[in-house]
């Protein structure tokens, strides 16, 4: 008996030594209440197997996260897991080896891939030019249109489709003592996605997806320009209201009541249920039926996760299994239910569909409906280097517009040359 | 008196040897890093790098918003300088001439110095919120919309004012010390000469004061320069877009939000060459017109 015993825990031991814990480190740039929810995630997971034990690290913004994971890889010491939005994407995809891309990722830990379980709008926007998927989606959302239920209805209006129906609500909304509207992200909402929507191209070179070289912006057009002339006009006429380029200035008046249609993106759904305490619906973002009949899908925004290379081999099978558990439709769920970001996998939406979630709350269900909406030709994404700097040209052009330093012209024009001069910039780093 | 002479020439070395490793290590290191790296275009993590002699040199130089960005830092950094010292100076005096209840005045006015710079740059942003900022308030009532994140001179005024808020306690400290460090006897001689107290103050207490108000205005030209870096931080609340900012927040901007490090690099190695002139200038030609006494 005492034999045996001793033999059992001499094999327990052994087996012990045998599955050491493999230590992962996950870096992101979840904040508040997401960031309560990516540490609920890691725990669960920890708590599910005990070979794999995995750290979250929350870094700061998505900026300083991607700043940090560079540093980190120059010294070596970089995570196993990076989390990159959407704006950093060219750059750590552009440089060739800093990533063990997720699909072989997987396939080499026997894990299973198929690029279809996947949602259709979440696809390929973090995949190579050949369709291969580099980074793991992971906060997917898009930009969509919240509104003030009382405010529609005490001026009597329906939420717009188009820009065209928007433009007949807003006097009545004004009447109402509203802002019409309002939007936390001009280059995200009001060009990328105006692109996407609209199926237009963004960039030469197959939106940038085929290399950097000569990649050049395609942003000085008429219907983007033509959208924003429209702007400037509603914000004289006190339709549009614009707070500056920080996503919660503009946020806060749409809370305030002040605002009746605000665009965000479908992860301020949680945040946003949490912090007013009035009925908002939610609803697809609006188009311009005279560029196009049906609004086509949006890019995701959000970020993905990028398994760093230079580990070890059991270190990317457990960074392996983590995404394997992290993509699983019942934590796919409980991120889309607490975060409001979408669910990257059809089974996981499906699960969420059985659930009766979206019969629970039908604003939830907008942003993945709106991803899921039928594709064009130029609607699965953009990929373009020192992309946060064209970001921030936008964001400083269009600032210029609004408060009357430059025209509608001079400012596209702008963008164009100072972003092309960037894109090229990008173009010699990566050789 | 006997000097004091040590055996081995090198004892000395040794002890400032610490201090030297760290000069080297710390700045004459990363300076010569910088210096290197403003001649490459390379990539974020490193893979590659490609020489390309002075082109990050002249893409910085003849951007538009760089030229920009250069004119707000040169009338920032005169603007809070000035009103950083003409403010605490005048408060100085005030101090200085009060005898009772001189304690909790001085006391009073120094506290916003123990205010960390974060905090200070939150302040200013509660205080000059669009949404539920007083200030904005009390602007409203002389007609002014101020729409600090949206207008870009509104957002300028907003940081020179926090800017120089934080800046005036420790200039004031400093001018307070410097003026009771001018003897009596000077000042009662100055009493009977003239009647004026204005003209007694140019004529006298100023030049007394002349070697403190060189040092703090050096200090407040580097602070001007360099240490608003937290404050525009915070009131651009991580979207530059329309904000204005200073040449070295641009650095900041370029390398460490947008990884283009060639660029930065360029960018501080002008800053560290204009830095470099403006001590030579001003050792040169404001010093010798300062006694020290």
């Amino acid at each position: 008996m005492i034999r045996q015993l001793f033999a059992a825990a001499l094999l327990l031991s052994t087996s012990a030594t045998a599955w050491a814990e493999t230590r992962i480190e996950f870096w992101h740039a979840m904040g508040g209440r997401l960031g309560e929810v990516v540490n609920e995630i890691a725990q669960n997971f920890n708590a599910s197997q005990d070979e794999v034990e995995l750290t979250p690290v929350f870094k700061g913004t998505y900026e300083e996260t991607l700043t940090a994971g560079i540093a980190a890889f120059r010294a070596g010491e970089q995570p196993h897991i990076l989390q990159v939005f959407d704006a950093g994407a060219a750059t750590i995809i552009g440089a060739r080896g800093a990533v063990v891309p997720v699909e072989d990722l997987l396939k080499e830990a026997g894990a299973g891939f198929d690029i279809n379980d996947y949602i259709s709008g979440v696809r390929y926007f973090y995949a190579d030019s050949s369709g291969k998927m580099i980074g793991m989606p992971f906060n997917s959302s898009a930009p969509i249109m919240y509104y003030n239920k009382a405010a529609l209805e005490k001026a009597g209006v329906e939420p717009p489709k188009t820009w065209e129906e928007f433009e007949q609500i807003a006097p009545k909304l004004k009447e109402a003592g509203y802002v019409a509207l309002a939007q936390s992200h001009l280059p995200w909402i009001f060009t990328e996605n105006f692109m996407s929507r609209h199926n237009l191209q963004f960039a030469t070179n197959n939106n940038g997806y085929d290399g950097a070289a000569d990649t050049r912006l395609l942003v000085n057009n008429d219907a983007l320009k033509n959208h924003f002339r429209k702007l400037l006009e509603w914000q004289e006429k006190g339709w549009f209201q614009f707070y500056g380029a920080a996503w919660a200035d503009n946020q806060t008046p749409f809370e305030q009541e002040k605002v009746a249609i605000w665009l965000g993106s479908s992860g301020s759904f949680g945040g946003l249920s949490q912090s007013v305490d009035f009925e908002f619906g939610a609803d697809y973002l609006p188009y311009w039926q005279s560029v196009i009949e049906e609004g086509k899908q949006t890019f995701i925004g959000g970020a993905a996760l990028f398994a760093m290379s230079g580990k070890s081999e059991a270190e990317n099978r457990a960074v392996a299994s983590f995404f394997e558990y992290l993509t699983s439709p019942e934590v796919q769920y409980l991120w889309h239910r607490e975060t409001g970001y979408v669910p990257i996998t059809q089974a996981a939406y499906e699960l969420a569909r059985e659930d009766g979630h979206y019969e629970r709350v039908p604003a939830a269900e907008v942003g993945i409906k709106q991803l899921n909406l039928p594709a064009g030709e130029w609607t699965k994404g953009y990929r373009m280097g020192f992309y946060v700097q064209i970001r921030d040209v936008m964001n400083r052009e269009y600032g210029k517009i609004f408060s009357g330093q430059t025209t509608v012209d001079d400012a596209f024009e702008t963008i164009e040359e100072e972003g092309n001069k960037l894109l090229d910039r990008f173009a010699r780093t990566a050789s | 008196m006997k000097r004091v002479t040590f055996g081995h020439s090198w004892l000395p070395y040794f002890f400032v040897l610490p201090q030297i490793a760290i000069v080297v290590v710390f700045f004459y290191w990363p300076a010569g890093e910088a210096v290197r790296s403003s001649f490459f275009l390379e990539d974020p993590f490193g893979f590659g790098s490609t020489f390309v002699g002075l082109d990050n040199y002249a893409a910085a130089l003849t951007q538009a918003e760089y030229q920009r960005v250069a004119r707000f830092t040169v009338w920032f950094t005169l603007l809070v300088t000035f009103f950083s010292l003409a403010i605490a100076l005048v408060l100085a005096v005030k101090a200085d001439e009060i005898l009772r209840g001189a304690k909790t005045y001085r006391t009073l006015l120094m506290w916003v110095y123990a205010v960390a710079p974060p905090v200070a740059g939150l302040l200013g942003i509660l205080l000059f919120d669009q949404h539920v900022g007083p200030l904005v308030d009390v602007a409203a009532w002389f007609g002014w919309q101020m729409r600090v994140g949206v207008n870009y001179w509104d957002t300028a005024f907003a940081m020179v004012v926090v800017s120089v808020w934080k800046q005036i306690p420790v200039n004031f400290i400093f001018f307070l010390s410097g003026l009771q460090g001018i003897p009596h006897s000077v000042r009662e001689a100055a009493v009977i000469d003239c009647k004026s107290g204005l003209r007694r103050f140019w004529t006298v207490t100023f030049p007394l004061l002349a070697p403190t108000g060189f040092f703090l205005l050096i200090i407040n030209i580097t602070y001007a320069l360099f240490d608003t870096f937290g404050v525009i931080d915070l009131m651009t609340k991580n979207e530059p877009a329309n904000n204005p900012v200073t040449l070295v927040y641009k650095v900041f901007l370029d390398g460490f939000r947008g990884n283009d490090l060639g660029g930065s690099s360029a960018q501080s190695v002008i800053l560290m060459v204009l830095v470099f002139i403006l001590t030579v200038v001003q050792f040169r030609l404001i010093e010798r017109r300062v006694h020290y006494t």
